[in-house]
């Protein structure tokens, strides 16, 4: 349990200056942040619409990794159809991959998150903490025997911006978060997406007004399951200590964001924006400034600072910085 | 009129544990079969389950079993009866366990420890983990539900992080360190008064180390279930139940919220303390991570599974949950040997079971396979959590659910009603 996907490494180049350094880490930490941003707007979704504290969603990104590399190296997917560029097939096996974790989201969400609305909150996360062990002992089976390469079209490749160099993959995070957030978005404002937020209002008012509850549900589900993907993809790239495999790691990634979500409030989009970025900012920035303390603060304590951070939130604003506010009645 | 079921005439008849004396009996038979089961017995030795069970290699899991139940009675006063949501228990085990180790583990140059004796390090384990619980508590008036459980996940992190800060006391990451043998002594003399981990002569028994560890856990568990069963009914325990089922109302009426989750948060830690505290022990070497997430997704997982709210739910569960991988591989074992053999379903069994590394099957015979075909520890995984699910889904009582079910039927019988 304590496998770290993305052990934030101290950043410590021969002759950086102090703006390079300074550059560096904050490209970093918007990348990491964006990834937290990732998986927490997939929890977000489905808990607004579901009402379900999704525990899976880390092993959704293991599983969803395991695909792409399957989808991508193994069959070849669109490449055995088609010509055209490498990175070209690349994107459209991360969509296949997508799809099929989307696919896989659906069916755990007919067949066992379904039956369950209207359980209390507690019974319905622990289903998806069963799911996680039962989804993360097969993938990890999957992947353990040898770590599989994802063929990231941009491998470790980076850019320089004054002395700073930074790698491509922080980019990739950062676009791939800002293409969620804005799709999200503009999702909203359309009929659907109207149709689900009225569902996460009041799942019965909702019924009333002739909305398909069970369709917002399985929407819910299939794109919390592709953004885990998504996340899981992203995360496994060449500066990331799970540099371009899916690694048995990846299941764990989850209790990384976690914090994320719940400092930003359980049911906000922009909360899973804004906790995601807070979360990465102050787990990276601890990890480069606060290194010359770490014979006080213990190896890899910047791994605990997000909790340190969640817990001091939690007791600060208690449903999350964006989180509404439950109305306790007798 | 007397000894209807359900026909209660006065207060202390309705709260008393076992009302009636058909359960007084059962028990008692029941308890005398748990303590002699280890033994070479000839009637006790015939009996279904108790047959191996107490064979000496089915003790160590069952001992394990023991520790389990008593960390899960002491979660389900906390998750069950005061309805506080916490994935925290493997924390408050490794506090438990910390403690011990530094009051009862011996000192070198890089290990503190002050080496007292048992009946010294196993309170102070529970009195520690406690008093961890305390501070903690307050986090809980404050923060609700589904937050609560989260918050408690993030402990969780923070006790493994701070092990790794403290080597002294935890011993050096990976490693960790050797721990306090079960062994009873008055105070530093050489020779222990009982020594649980040896050989010995009891009254006119031979009696193996886990023969006698088992029925120090045995006794531990009966007292704290006991003392348990006992809180629940009490006036603390009426006022966690209150706190569970509505908090605002439970206030409204004259319960204290901070003091019933606090003295919740507090008597739970303790359980989990002696517990973790004799976790450690029995395995005699235990290394910092043990205390993760996932000992205390299995707590939680013992409640379901055994049913929310009851002991006899939580110790039905700790039987289920802890020893089902090693009823998993003795079952593999015999699929595999069907398998090779000549019998009508040798080739059902030889679909199932992959012996050798081309031979067609999803469950490995190997004990450390990796990858497909599944040894039986993964295997062992994913039934658990769809057990988890099952039950969830099925029968949200757990075990507990389906005896009463089973119960009513008897009782009612040949009626439905």
């Amino acid at each position: 349990m304590t496998g770290l996907v993305l052990q934030p490494g101290v950043v410590a180049l021969a002759g950086a200056s102090g703006l390079d350094i300074f550059v560096q880490t904050f490209a970093k930490a918007l990348a990491l942040g964006s990834l937290y941003a990732l998986l927490a707007l997939g929890f977000v979704l489905i808990y607004k619409t579901t009402q379900t504290l999704n525990f899976s969603q880390g092993a959704l990104a293991l599983t969803g990794t395991w695909f792409m590399s399957m989808v991508f190296i193994d069959w070849d997917i669109p490449g055995r159809f088609m010509g055209g560029p490498t990175w070209f097939h690349w994107f459209m096996a991360l969509l296949v991959a997508v799809a099929v974790t989307a696919g896989l989201g659906m069916v755990i969400e007919r067949l066992a998150i379904r039956p369950m609305i209207g359980e209390p909150l507690f019974s319905m996360a622990m289903i998806t903490l069963a799911l996680e062990v039962i989804l993360r002992t097969v993938s990890f089976d999957a992947v353990y025997i040898e770590a599989r390469i994802l063929g990231i079209p941009w491998g470790s490749r980076t850019f320089m911006i004054g002395g700073a160099w930074i790698p491509w993959s922080y980019v990739a995070a950062l676009l791939a978060a800002l293409v969620a957030f804005a799709g999200t978005w503009m999702f909203f404002k359309t009929r659907q997406g109207i149709a689900m937020r009225a569902t996460s209002f009041d799942q019965e008012a909702a019924m009333a007004q002739g909305i398909n509850v069970h369709r917002a549900f399985a929407i819910a589900w299939a794109s919390g399951a592709g953004l885990a993907a998504v996340a899981g993809v992203f995360a496994s790239m060449p500066p990331w200590p799970a540099a371009g495999v899916a690694s048995v790691d990846g299941a764990f990634f989850v209790f990384r964001a976690l914090p994320a979500v719940i400092l930003g409030g359980l049911d906000s989009v922009v909360g899973a924006l804004l906790g995601g970025l807070i979360i990465g900012l102050v787990e990276i920035f601890a990890g480069q400034y606060l290194s010359s303390y770490s014979h006080v603060l213990g190896v890899g304590y910047q791994v605990v600072v997000p909790y340190l951070v969640m817990l001091l939130g939690l007791l600060i604003r208690p449903y999350g910085l964006f989180g509404t506010k439950e109305i306790r009645r007798v | 009129m007397r000894g209807r079921p359900k026909l209660y005439t006065s207060y202390t008849t309705e709260t008393a544990l076992f009302p009636t004396t058909l359960q007084k009996v059962m028990i008692g038979l029941f308890l005398a079969v748990l303590v002699l089961m280890p033994f070479d017995l000839p009637v006790i030795n015939d009996l279904p389950l108790v047959r191996f069970l107490g064979d000496n290699s089915w003790l160590r899991p069952v001992n394990r079993m023991l520790i389990f139940a008593i960390a899960a009675v002491g979660l389900n006063l906390l998750s069950g009866v005061a309805g506080q949501v916490s994935l925290g228990h493997a924390f408050f085990m490794g506090v438990g366990a910390s403690t011990a180790v530094l009051v009862g583990g011996a000192s070198t140059s890089r290990l503190w420890g002050w080496g007292l004796p048992m009946w010294i390090w196993l309170p102070a384990a529970g009195l520690v983990a406690a008093a961890v619980g305390v501070l903690v508590a307050p986090a809980a008036v404050r923060v609700r539900g589904l937050y609560l459980g989260i918050a408690t996940i993030g402990l969780v992190f923070i006790g493994i992080h701070l092990s790794r800060v403290f080597p002294e006391i935890a011993g050096p990451p990976q490693l960790g360190r050797k721990w306090p043998r079960l062994e009873l002594r008055f105070w530093k003399e050489e020779t222990p008064f009982v020594d649980f981990s040896r050989k010995g002569h009891w009254l006119w028994f031979d009696i193996g180390n886990n023969q006698k560890t088992y029925l120090l856990l045995l006794v531990i568990l009966l007292v704290l279930s006991l003392v348990a069963a006992n809180l629940a009914r009490s006036r603390t325990g009426r006022s966690w139940a209150a706190i569970r089922d509505r908090d605002v109302a439970a206030e409204i009426m004259g319960v204290p919220e901070f003091r019933a989750k606090t003295t919740a948060f507090a008597i739970s830690s303790f359980y989990a303390g002696v517990a973790g505290a004799l976790f450690a022990s029995l395995s005699g070497y235990m290394y910092p991570e043990a205390w993760n997430l996932l000992l205390s997704v299995e707590m939680i997982a013992i409640l379901l599974i055994g049913g929310m709210g009851r002991i006899s739910g939580a110790l039905m569960g700790s039987f289920f949950v802890a020893l089902s991988p090693r009823f998993l591989e003795e079952s593999v074992r015999w699929a595999a040997e069907q398998a090779e053999g000549e019998g009508v379903f040798a080739g059902i069994w030889d679909s199932l079971i992959s012996l050798g590394p081309s031979d067609f099957g999803f469950i490995s015979v190997k004990e450390m396979a990796m990858g497909f075909p599944l040894p039986a520890s993964s295997l062992d995984e994913i039934i658990y959590g769809l057990l988890i699910i099952v039950f969830l889904l099925f029968e949200p009582m757990g075990m507990f659910g389906i005896w009463i079910k089973i119960r009513n039927y008897w009782k009612g019988w040949p009626f439905s009603y």
